[in-house]
């Protein structure tokens, strides 16, 4: 848990009307997930042989890592390393500003969140529109993502339907989903019309081909990419897979344990830039080659993002993805955060101090 | 020290422990006895129609009340008749008004409804992203993802994707809306 | 048979009648238990807040006390998980404890069939560490074959009828330390669970561990409700006497 995730999570917890929807809501997708997977008599063993291929990946990290880049480059996308956010938010302005670009598309991304690129970038001019429904949304009312796959799962549809009616000037009252991921749909499509770039984040990393894949079920990474001319495609350090054949084990996992399809609509596969276009690939450290170094810590770089532990978890259904105050809420978030976000807490107490004092004297 | 060599050399120092490989040679996926059956099923699943083509494609398509009724169309299936040629289009933003797209798929997967759509190097691979509805001819499929790994050939260079019924949301209070970004609706032909 | 007891601190000073029904149970089997006095705390509430070095004395007590006995059993499978699982990471190299969880002994070990009677509903509250961490049931989150032992064990007692929950095993928010720091939706989540039992028609909720017991107990007595908490030591011990 991080600091000051009680105080923060006062707000759902005392609202039992609110508290009780939102557990509702978010176990909802839990069962949805439970019924899935039960299609896939060899689920547990799935879930394991992910596991021992990320300790893989893990284990040769920087090596993928540079076959990626040349097998990348050979397709013909510019690899660009990033230690930390600024530098990544540095790269990713430059790549726009040296092409006159104003108006950029995104894809949902943790990393950029996690960098606060939108924020940099709007800063400096350049209209950002995140065009994943949730992300738009969340966007719209100037608030971080409450949930890594579920942007806007803290919401109720009349709060979503007045805010379109603010921002997009749907009719008041109106609070049908349909209807309103239709004004959307309008909306975005003018958007992606009208954009000279777009972003995408990566969900794996192909280390023997150099390619990415990205996973959505809108479509809206890949109207993103095909219609500008620019495609910039932002990653950890931690996306590598080796080859495509293991990516077999991560896509039959990834949809069934986030939302319970059996894959996402879209699981696009990019290899270099499209004719007459340009590829930039982003790969960002921020800190996780400080988890890698700690062997305790190691395994949360494992993580592909599914969310399932959110959804299972008990707290987290009932306080509320914006209590933890950080970028991945929910138990791989509380893992995460405490390497990245937090000062780090002292290693001894005062006691155990005092003692290793008295045995060395 | 330049970022890539300085992020390399702290990733290699943090050396994680050396974990082989797992062979996925012998791992044994779940497959289906009715191979057509279970994916048109999966087809459905994920909300989109499917169609076993017994005669021609074109009477087969004729019979989908959005082909029928679209205005403009294009057709990347040899044999099948759109009516806007794609070869010239030269900017992808002169597709935004397609009403309906054929495409041709290399596979389809059982366990999942989805099929490998590859672009072959095709500037104008937006169509399949902004047309309203789509339709994807087929003919092999295949039992699991782990099959069509093993099938696909990663082009050096291009765009291709598994691609699995039309497009969709569930972000407003999780309720399933069909038709978010991209197809409105996806037809599945399957031919043999 | 014989045993050492291991009383979880926390049951010795205020659930007694836990360790005392844990015995009675015990030689009412035919077992020969041992408590040896001299056990302290496992070192559990330190581990858990990340004091290791805190926790490292306590479980180096606890391996000498316990050093002349072939099994140890005790009613707690979150201290019983501290002492298999944890006390390895915390003193690496030391010889391990043969400690049982008190179903886990009865159903693996001794394997004695129950007869008895207890003419209620019961709901059973799965803790997360015997369930996950000493695998007492198959967890709802994996897709395996599905278990209990727990109920395994109640199934000889005559009158007792399961009750289904909607959530199977959901947390009872208890958690250690969490309850005190994160006292707000650490009471949700136990009003929750009790409403789960509630609405299934429980009349005693009963479970492995007497930490969640507790915590689900205070919330019952602060809402003036009918239902009851009971230890399966309890039960059992209760339907069979
Ligand atoms: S840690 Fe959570 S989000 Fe990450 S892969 Fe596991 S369940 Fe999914």
């Amino acid at each position: 848990m991080t600091a000051g995730h009680p105080r923060r999570a006062l707000q759902l917890v005392q609202n039992p009307e609110r508290l009780h929807w939102h557990d509702q809501a978010v176990w909802f997708v839990r069962q949805k997930r439970d019924i899935a997977r039960s299609f896939v008599p060899e689920w547990e063993e799935l879930r394991s042989l992910a596991s021992q291929i990320k300790a893989h990946a893990l284990s040769r990290l920087p090596d993928y890592l540079e076959q990626f880049e040349s097998r990348a480059k050979a397709a013909g996308a510019v690899v660009h390393w990033a230690r930390d956010a600024d530098e990544h938010n540095r790269i990713v302005l430059s790549l726009l500003r040296e092409r006159g670009v104003t108006r950029l598309v995104k894809s949902k991304s943790m990393l950029t969140e996690e960098c606060k690129l939108n924020e940099h970038l709007e800063a400096h001019g350049i209209e950002v529109v995140d065009t994943d429904l949730g992300e738009r949304i969340v966007q719209f009312r100037r608030e971080p993502p409450s949930h890594i796959v579920m942007p806007a799962i803290h919401l109720k549809k009349e709060e979503i339907g007045a805010l379109f009616h603010d921002e997009l000037g749907t009719p008041e009252g109106l609070s049908d989903p349909k209807a309103l991921a239709e004004a959307a749909r309008v909306h975005m499509r003018e958007k992606f019309l009208a954009a000279q770039a777009g972003l995408t984040g990566v969900n794996f990393a192909i280390a023997s081909t150099g390619g990415v894949v990205v996973c959505t079920n809108e479509g809206n990474a890949d109207l993103g990419t095909s219609l500008p001319p620019l495609h910039i495609a932002c990653m950890g350090v931690e996306k590598i897979v080796p080859s495509p054949r293991e990516l077999a084990v991560f896509l039959r996992l990834l949809a069934r344990s986030a939302t319970g399809q059996p894959i996402t609509t879209y699981t696009s596969h990019f290899h270099g830039p499209k004719p007459g276009g340009e590829m930039h690939i982003v790969i960002v450290d921020h800190g996780r080659s400080r988890i890698l170094a700690r062997p305790e810590f190691r395994a949360s770089l494992k993580c592909i993002r599914c969310a399932a532990c959110m959804n299972t978890c008990p707290v987290y259904r009932r306080s509320g993805g914006h209590s933890y105050g950080v970028t991945v809420p929910g138990p791989i978030g509380s893992v995460l955060a405490r390497q990245r976000d937090l000062p780090p807490m002292p290693r001894k107490s005062f006691r155990a101090q005092w003692r290793d004092r008295g045995r060395a004297r | 020290m330049a970022a890539r060599d300085e992020i390399l050399a702290k990733l290699r120092a943090a050396a994680a422990p050396a974990v082989e490989l797992p062979d996925l040679s012998r791992f044994a996926p779940v497959t289906y006895p009715d191979l057509r059956e279970r994916f048109a099923k999966s087809v459905i699943e994920v909300g989109g129609r499917c169609v076993f083509v017994a005669g021609s494609l074109q009477d087969e398509l004729a019979k989908i009340p959005e082909f029928a009724n679209a205005r403009r169309s294009v057709s990347l299936v040899p044999g099948v008749e759109g009516n806007v040629d794609l070869t010239a289009v030269s900017d992808p933003h002169e597709l935004n008004d397609i009403d309906f797209c054929v495409v041709p798929a290399e596979f389809g997967v059982a366990e999942n409804g989805a099929c490998w759509i590859t672009d072959h190097g095709r500037a104008n691979r937006a169509v399949c992203f902004l047309t309203q509805h789509l339709a994807i001819v087929v003919r092999d499929l295949v039992h699991n993802l782990h099959q069509a790994y093993e099938r696909i050939q990663m082009p050096g260079r291009g765009f291709a994707m598994f691609l699995s019924g039309p497009s969709k949301t569930a972000d407003i209070e999780q309720a399933l809306v069909i038709g978010a970004h991209g197809a409105r609706s996806c037809t599945v032909l399957v031919t043999s | 048979m014989e045993v050492a007891l291991f009383i979880p601190c926390y049951v010795d000073q205020l659930y007694p009648q836990v360790g005392m029904a844990t015995a009675t149970l015990l030689e009412r089997l035919g077992v020969k238990v041992h408590f040896p006095e001299a056990q302290t705390c496992c070192g559990q509430p330190m581990a858990n807040s990340g004091f290791f070095d805190d926790a490292r004395p306590l479980a180096a007590r606890m391996l000498r006390v316990f050093e002349p006995y072939q099994v140890v059993v005790c009613p707690s499978g979150s201290c019983t998980s501290m002492v298999r699982n944890h006390f390895p990471e915390l003193l690496p190299g030391a010889p391990r404890l043969p400690v049982y969880e008190l179903v886990e002994f009865l159903h693996d070990v001794l394997k004695a069939p129950l007869r008895g009677r207890f003419p209620f509903r019961v709901g059973l509250h799965q803790s997360c560490h015997g369930l996950r961490e000493l695998r007492l049931g198959s967890g709802s989150e994996r897709l395996v074959p599905a278990f209990s032992k727990t109920a395994d064990l109640l199934a000889g007692i005559e009158g007792l009828q399961l009750v289904e929950l909607s959530r199977s095993d959901e947390c009872c928010g208890f958690g250690g330390t969490f309850a005190v720091t994160e006292e707000a939706v650490s009471c949700a989540m136990g009003r929750d669970r009790i409403a789960d039992h509630e609405r299934a028609g429980a009349e005693v909720i009963a479970g492995g561990d007497v930490s969640c017991l507790m915590h689900l107990e205070g919330l019952l007595r602060r809402d003036g409700k009918r239902l009851r908490t009971m230890h399966v030591a309890e039960l059992l011990a209760e339907a069979t006497a």
